[in-house]
């Protein structure tokens, strides 16, 4: 991305003739991917004709003027249809931008369009989006991850430099790892959820997705910072790295959680995982083994937390002021109709799970329950970074499986199982490729920091990056 | 059967008088154009996130402080799913677990008596929208409009313990509570726009008992009358129930204004689930004690601590003090001119007199002008009856009280020699009535006086006249 820039600053190269780059890739590959719901053609060129005459006149808005990039369809755009993956929203158009879009457009960057994903961010394999299955460009047959499966399959094929995507229990990292892309799923509270449609308030969380470290970092820069908007917002100074000058932080502790490499974890990505921390430790960095022995109950209450928060954040999609609506002689029969028709079948399971674990006579069993595992889950990872600086973990237990391969609801939730604990306890995550499986497909290992730590999670990344370039594995 | 007694809780909501919206930045106006004071956090549009408008922090702790409660310097935020098409979430962000006030109380006078009614607690939430049905009821209309306008807006929850034993009683409180938080200038309070609402819960238990009877809620109280009439209604109805060894159900009753009775809405069992739990859009309110102490310091003269000193201060009686309570803008009037004019007796029977009519339909004149008025009034420049006509004309023409009585030659006659002459004149003119007056008609006096306020165009001082005119008909005995 660095060198788009310098072209662009150059006048190598136009925005006009950049953009018209990724959407001719767009007209060739969507056919067998579908990474995208909405294609902005005539908005992206525009934005890119402005961007060029902001060139021209030596007034860039940023380095990265010009360089565009493709945005998950949850997260609002002024003027530009925002579905979720729904039917509900299929037709709604959002009168205001989300935060990080008026971030993105203050910094030049033109919106290609809106990308697939898991209807209202509920799955791990893009294919319950309500419109089409995106496909793994490493295998059709096989699913990109998901919930962000759009922008990570976008950008892996070439149709988006980067994208943005959202992270609820790991839905940046685990396209991501299943796509052979980066992505990071930032410290909760350091992206402004202004804009982004709910899934899990206390869950979610939008990032970067980037084919390397480096346009990872450079576009988490431009989305970071606080936001008056967004209450849960924090006021942590924006983030800025330079990771080329950085050296590797010698003598680094890296955590190696023994829970995170047991059973269940296939054993190409198990020795994909070793590999790089043995790169790692040659650079200097110190192993240790560690224990997070809560992790097991990661998914639990991941999902009864976010069942609950997802049953009531969509609960505003009745048929009364926007999106869908199903006519009835009254109000009550068309809510039900509405939602009926509006929503896909997993969303209505988890709306009635977390219907049912917040009722008066179960509340205590399971919300209650889980908020008091997510207290436990939080002391001991905040523990765990008292003896270390980084955890490294593979991102998910086997490479990209096959679309229509997990037809059961519970298999598609341990999708997260690894990366579910980062969102209950806010932690910065990032899901880099580590190299191929074989079958080709790409495996992604995954280095959490503590809160607000995403620069030592970055600059790790970075070397291992670039170690990972030189050594054996980059063949696979 | 033996004796009932009646145990009433209310659950009071007050909109609060803050410029902008609870979570957003919309105006609270009243009365703009439907929809017209909207934005995508007051609609719930996709995306949107609330932000706590801290003036509504503060008119809520403003009201917890002037009704002694205890302000909690930690209160959460949660959410209450239901679903109505005026609800734009479908769920009201307010507070369960957490809530901004506990406990506290109001002193008022009831019957004559000092009394305590303890408040459980104050709670923040959002208004919901107004629904517009094109018939008499949503299940009654062919469609029903909504106008968002009102969602949003800052609400207290106030909540009472079961403390209250008497519809009347009931009434009295919610008029104390009203007064106080007018007082403090949180909320107007304006039961007929909706700025004040009341649900009231009742239950009834033998005389003596210790433990709670059933207990009903009535909804739809738009008035203070309302909320009397309908508690007055609910006692008979349970009494007869109980009378007749039947049970109360645990239900929500509605008040129909018309009939004047109440009915049945839903019984508990039809009870909504309500699903609480933690806000997540918003952190906690953490409030620190300097601030709670500077609203605190802010807090005017209240209601009770008023009616007190007005007693004491001026020796006003009970009910005058009362009067002046409850109307501040004539406790002004009083105050200000008691600072002018010191005979605080006369200006208080002057302005509960005529005086508040005038004022009520044209608006206060100025205490200097009130002041002015009383004094020659007080010095005998004009009469009493006369004084009440220059305060007509003093409304009318905002003129001095002395530019009036000079203008029309008002002042009155207290000339001993003049007047002297004058009942001179009408005595020799009435010699046939002297003579029955002096043989026992002593009735007659009243016409000598008339006579000679004629004679002067009513600007005779009255007393002067009197004592004169007795003097001279005592002068014909004999
Ligand atoms: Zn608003």
């Amino acid at each position: 991305m660095r060198k788009l820039a310098q072209l662009l600053q150059q006048g190598e190269v136009s925005s006009t003739e950049i953009v018209q780059n990724y959407l001719d890739r767009i007209a060739q590959e969507e056919g067998r991917i579908n990474a995208f719901i909405t294609v902005d053609k005539e908005g992206a060129l525009a934005e890119a004709a402005a961007s060029d005459a902001r060139r021209k006149q030596g007034e860039p808005l940023s380095p990265w003027d010009g360089i565009p990039i493709a945005v998950k369809d949850n997260i609002c755009t002024l003027g530009v249809r925002t579905t979720c993956g729904s039917r509900m929203l299929e037709n709604y158009v959002p009168p205001f931008d989300a935060a990080v879009v008026t971030l993105l457009k203050r910094a030049g960057l033109p919106i290609l369009g809106k990308t697939n994903l898991d209807e209202f961010a509920m799955g791990s394999s893009t294919e319950y989006s309500a419109f089409k299955a995106v496909r793994n460009p490493h295998d059709e047959s096989r699913v990109p991850g998901g919930s962000s499966g759009g922008s990570a399959a976008a950008v892996a094929v070439g149709e988006a430099p980067w994208a943005l995507g959202t992270d609820t229990g790991g839905s940046i990292r685990q396209p991501a790892a299943f796509c052979g892309v980066v992505g990071l799923k930032p410290t909760y509270g350091r992206v402004s959820r202004y804009g982004l449609v709910a899934l899990a308030p206390s869950l979610d969380q939008i990032g970067p997705i980037a084919r390397n470290v480096g346009d990872a970092a450079v576009l988490f820069s431009l989305i970071a910072g606080p936001d008056s908007r967004d209450a849960t917002s924090s006021s942590q100074a924006s983030f800025r790295l330079q990771l080329e000058d950085e050296p590797f932080p010698k003598g680094l502790k890296i955590g190696v959680p023994e829970e995170y490499f047991g059973e269940g974890l296939s054993s190409e990505v198990r020795q994909a995982v070793e590999n790089a921390l043995s790169q790692l430790e040659a650079l200097g960095a110190v192993l240790v083994p560690i224990s997070l022995e809560t992790n097991v109950y990661a998914i639990d209450t991941y999902l009864t937390i976010a069942a609950a928060e997802a049953s009531s954040s969509l609960a505003r999609y009745d048929g009364v002021r926007y999106g869908m609506r199903v006519e009835a002689h009254d109000t009550n029969t068309m809510f039900e109709k509405t939602r009926g028709r509006g929503f896909g079948s997993e969303v209505k399971r988890r709306i009635m799970l977390g219907t049912y674990v917040l009722s008066a006579s179960h509340y205590e069993a399971y919300y209650e329950q889980a908020q008091r595992v997510r207290t436990l889950i939080n002391q001991e990872v905040q523990r765990a970074f008292e003896e270390v600086d980084l955890v490294i973990t593979p991102t998910t237990p086997t490479t990209a499986f096959r679309i229509g391969e997990k037809r059961n609801s519970l298999e598609m939730y341990l999708s997260d199982l690894y990366t579910a604990m980062a969102n209950l306890t806010g932690i910065p995550a990032l899901s880099m490729p580590c190299g191929l499986d074989s079958q080709g497909l790409p495996i992604g290992l995954q280095i959490m920091g503590s809160h607000f730590q995403e620069n030592v999670v970055f600059q790790v990344a970075y070397w291992l990056e670039n170690a990972l370039k030189g050594g054996s594995l980059s063949n696979g | 059967m033996g004796k009932y007694e009646t145990v009433i809780g209310l659950e009071i909501h007050v909109a609060l008088l803050t410029k902008s919206k609870f979570l957003c930045t919309c105006s609270t106006e009243f009365g703009a154009p439907p929809n017209s004071h909207c934005c995508p956090i007051c609609l719930g549009l996709p995306g949107s996130l609330p932000i706590v408008n801290e003036k509504a922090v503060e008119y809520g702790v403003r009201a917890g402080l002037a009704l002694n409660c205890q302000i909690n310097s930690y209160s959460k935020f949660d959410r209450k799913n239901y679903f109505y098409p005026d609800l734009p979430k479908a769920y009201q962000i307010t507070q369960e677990a957490f809530p901004l006030c506990g406990p506290g109380y109001v002193d008022y006078y009831y019957n004559g008596e000092l009394t305590r009614t303890k408040i459980n607690r104050i709670h923040l939430e959002e208004e919901a929208g107004k629904l517009v049905h094109s018939g008499e009821s949503i299940v009654h209309s062919e469609y029903s409009l909504v106008d968002y306008n009102r969602a949003g807006i800052p609400l207290i929850e106030i909540v009472t313990a079961p403390d209250i034993s008497h519809p009347e009683q009931a009434r009295v409180f919610l008029e104390q509570l009203r007064l106080i938080l007018d007082y403090v200038g949180v909320s107007d309070c304006k039961m007929e726009e909706g700025s004040l609402r009341c649900d009231a819960n009742i239950s009834l238990r033998p005389v003596g008992s210790q433990t709670m009877g059933t207990k009903v809620e009535i909804k739809n109280l738009n008035s203070f009358r309302a909320l009397e009439r309908a508690l007055e209604y609910e006692v008979r109805r349970q009494e007869a129930v109980l009378k007749q060894q039947g049970q109360i159900g645990q239900e929500t009753r509605t008040w129909d204004e018309r009939s004047g009775k109440t009915f049945s809405m839903r019984s508990k069992a039809d009870a909504p689930d309500y699903r609480y739990f933690p806000e997540p859009d918003l952190p906690p309110l953490e409030l620190k004690k300097a601030w709670i102490e500077d609203i605190k310091d802010s807090l005017p003269e209240l209601p009770l601590e008023r009616l007190h000193r007005l007693m004491e201060q001026y020796g006003l009686s009970h009910y005058e003090a009362s009067f002046f309570v409850n109307y501040p803008d004539f406790n002004e009037m009083l105050e200000e001119t008691a600072a002018i004019f010191p005979n605080v007796k006369m200006i208080t029977n002057w302005l509960m007199g005529d005086y508040s009519r005038l004022a009520r339909e044209q608006g206060h004149i100025s205490p200097k002008m009130m002041a002015g008025l009383l004094e020659i009034v007080d010095q005998e420049i004009i009469s009493n009856n006369q004084g009440k006509d220059v305060l007509e004309e003093m409304f009318a023409t905002g003129k001095a009280a002395l530019t009036i009585v000079d203008e029309q030659g008002l002042r009155m006659v207290s000339d001993e020699d003049a007047l002297q002459r004058v009942i001179g004149e009408v005595l020799a003119e009435n010699e046939s009535l002297v003579e029955r007056f002096i043989s026992g008609e002593t009735r007659l006096f009243g016409f000598f006086i008339g006579q000679v306020m004629r004679k002067t165009q009513g600007k005779a001082n009255p007393e002067v006249v009197n004592e004169l005119l007795k003097t001279a008909l005592n002068s014909r005995r004999i």
